[in-house]
């Protein structure tokens, strides 16, 4: 079975900085792998590459949904790959604020929605039950992520744990397979964390979705993640199980800084 | 203690708007007799004046404030009074009822004037619900929207002249015209926002204004167009009078057909589409709308409704040339959409009305006419950001008894 997520030799040039450098990294079909790295290591470039945002200078993408149809998603515009099955949440929160609660997990569902402008004007038969489908669907993801109290409020004025989950929900309801979250723990309180911790175990074991997390909490990288990237200045330095990266030099040496008596 | 302060701030507001006033307003200079008069009245009137103003500016201010307090504790949006009886089926249906028996009677029992007006601002009222699309849900700055009321105006001049098509035929295709230049416009401006998008559909309407006035075979040039005729009626022969109200019964129409379609384009897939679009690009995209298509069909769509307007204004004035494009219409109808209140149709509506009929019926003041209308926009600006009736839509949605169930 492929990996559902296969990046090789990817690399990104601003001008004359590098920002990625030869980035190897896979995700399989399951897995919880995360992504760390100091800051300014590249880790959102990398995201930005890989979701369509960022034009990568070298290197190949390819998802496989499911472990197999392996496509190559280089070029393809940030709503395709989407499209494709690879969803997305970001670092500072990006929610449709002047939008209710439901119509933002609703925006997820656009994709997956057939009804166009004569089917707006005239209100076909398909076109609303599609329309009750869909408010229908998106409650229930709400209702997984713990967001139902919410579903009238505008997404701005919702409290900030539940601003990062309901991001989360937008995602999932794309229907995904694999789900990138970029520092969905951040500004967290210990609570709230131990709850995103559950969400996100919930996500992979109920809706069978990988998971890609960037993240800088330690305590939680390490006790949710099956495996573990580093990166630092633009280059993964070093991969594996939460055990090995804990002792491994290289990343000690990143994340504290070089012994200047050794 | 604070209304003592208030005052204090107010009292040196006024003597502050004395000071800058005093050389024009006090001192008065007569060369011929080589005198000074001072008109200390003036300094008087100028100091109470603004002592009032600042005042009153204060107190609605901290008005205001106190309100957005309150209002910020409960959930969602602040309804307003006006939202609130609308949302009342047993005011809302009668509402409609009069709404619909006056426009029926009102050309039989005012004069052509008024009906002429009316008329007027009806195609506005189109205008501000074609742009509200464009500027209200999607978010894209047009301030060239008036080209495509010019397309409009000119398809149905030009072929009238070149190939003797009727008002009824030059309907569709000007507007299938508007949304032809809607989709032109729409392409190079794809990557643009905010200020640059602007400034681009700025220059695209002037283009169009110049092209119209400059090339003298295709449209005559800035002598315009005259004898476009006014819509028949099976054949019949109307008097001026008569084809001033029929005309004025084709705006009703075209404004019900209007605010049916923007009504459920809004709530729709792509509707909302649109609004996410404006709420922020990036997530947009990334949550798997294309965008492409998105503000493509907000131009297009948004042009349309200025094409038909712009056939049913040639038809109704008979006479166009480039005069009634310029720049001056797209700021006008912009400010149509901006008062009302973005996205909200009701809010347009009303815009679009006050707008175009006030300044008729207040020709007394046309000389401070700019005057009123500058003050009115910051006023709004201040007090009301989200225009006379702020758009309601995002806030009732579709829910209730599907949740029910579910839960």
């Amino acid at each position: 079975m492929d990996p559902v997520l296969d990046i090789k030799q990817l690399t990104m040039d601003f001008g004359g900085l590098r920002a990625l450098d030869h980035i190897d990294l896979d995700v399989k079909a399951g897995e919880i792998a995360a992504l760390i790295g100091p800051n300014g290591a590249g880790k959102t470039t990398f995201f930005n590459c890989i979701t369509g945002i960022y034009k990568p200078t070298q290197g190949d993408m390819f998802i496989s949904p499911g472990g197999k149809n392996r496509i190559r998603i280089n070029g393809l515009k940030p709503n395709q790959v989407t499209e494709r099955g690879m969803a997305r949440t970001f670092q500072n929160i990006r929610l449709f604020q002047n939008m209710t609660v439901l119509e933002n997990v609703m925006m997820g569902r656009h994709c997956r929605m057939r009804a166009g402008i004569p089917g707006a004007v005239f209100r076909n038969k398909a076109t609303r039950e599609e329309e009750k489908r869909v408010v229908q669907e998106s409650y229930e993801i709400l209702e997984k992520i713990g967001l139902e109290q919410f579903v009238n409020e505008f997404a701005k004025n919702l409290p900030y744990g539940a601003q990062r989950r309901l991001e989360i929900a937008r995602a999932m309801a794309t229907e995904p397979f694999i789900l990138l979250l970029d520092e969905p723990a951040a500004g967290m309180n210990n609570q709230e964390t131990s709850e995103l911790d559950q969400l996100v175990l919930k996500i992979r074991e109920e809706e069978h979705i990988s998971i890609l997390l960037i993240e800088h909490d330690m305590k939680f990288v390490m006790s949710l993640s099956d495996r573990i990237f580093v990166m630092d200045y633009g280059k993964k330095i070093a991969q594996g199980t939460p055990q090995e990266i804990k002792s491994n030099p290289a990343v000690i040496r990143a994340y504290l800084g070089e012994d200047v008596d050794a | 203690m604070t209304a003592l302060n208030e005052i204090k701030k107010s009292l040196l507001v006024s003597i502050w708007f004395m000071f800058l006033t005093f050389p024009i307003m006090v001192i008065k200079v007569n060369t011929v007799e080589q005198t000074i008069s001072w008109r200390w009245n003036r300094l008087a009137a100028v100091g109470i004046g603004s002592f009032c103003l600042s005042f009153v500016w204060r107190y609605m201010l901290k008005r205001k404030e106190t309100g957005a307090k309150k209002t910020a504790l409960g959930n969602g949006g602040e309804l307003s009074a006006v939202q609130r009886l609308l949302q009342n089926p047993r005011f809302f249906k009668p509402a409609l009822l009069a709404t619909a028996v006056f426009a029926l009677i009102y050309p039989f029992y005012f004069s052509m004037y008024q009906v002429n007006i009316m008329t007027t601002a009806l195609i506005y009222v189109i205008l501000g619900l074609g742009l509200n699309i464009v500027v209200g849900l999607a978010g894209l700055l047009d301030l060239g929207y008036v080209a495509f009321y010019a397309v409009g105006a000119y398809s149905y001049a030009l072929l009238h002249i070149h190939f003797g098509l009727g008002f009824w035929a030059c309907l569709p295709i000007g507007a299938g015209l508007a949304m032809m230049f809607g989709i032109v416009l729409g392409f190079p401006v794809l990557r643009l926002r905010g200020d640059y998008l602007a400034i681009v559909t700025l220059g695209f309407g002037e283009i169009i204004r110049l092209i119209l006035e400059n090339w003298n075979a295709f449209s005559y040039g800035p002598s315009g167009i005259a004898n476009i005729p006014r819509p028949g009626l099976f054949g019949m022969h109307l008097t001026i009078h008569q084809s001033l109200i029929y005309i004025y019964f084709i705006m009703v129409a075209i404004v019900v057909f209007t605010i049916f379609v923007v009504r459920r384009l809004q709530d729709s897939r792509i509707g909302r589409a649109w609004i996410a679009l404006r709420e922020d690009e990036v997530a947009c995209q990334a949550t798997g709308i294309d965008k492409t298509k998105t503000k493509l069909s907000a131009f297009a769509l948004g042009a349309t409704w200025a094409g038909m307007g712009g056939v049913v204004f040639a038809a109704k004035t008979t006479f166009i040339n480039p005069a009634s494009f310029t720049i001056w219409e797209s700021v006008m109808i912009l400010c149509i959409v901006v008062l009302g209140g973005m996205g909200s149709i009701l809010g347009v509506i009303l815009g679009a009305l006050i707008l175009m009929l006030l300044p008729e019926y207040m020709r007394a003041f046309s000389e401070y006419r700019m005057l009123l209308f500058a003050a009115a926009l910051v006023v709004m600006m201040v007090f009301r950001p989200n225009g006379i009736i702020s758009a309601v839509r995002r806030n009732y949605e579709f829910k209730g008894t599907n949740e029910k169930e579910t839960a």
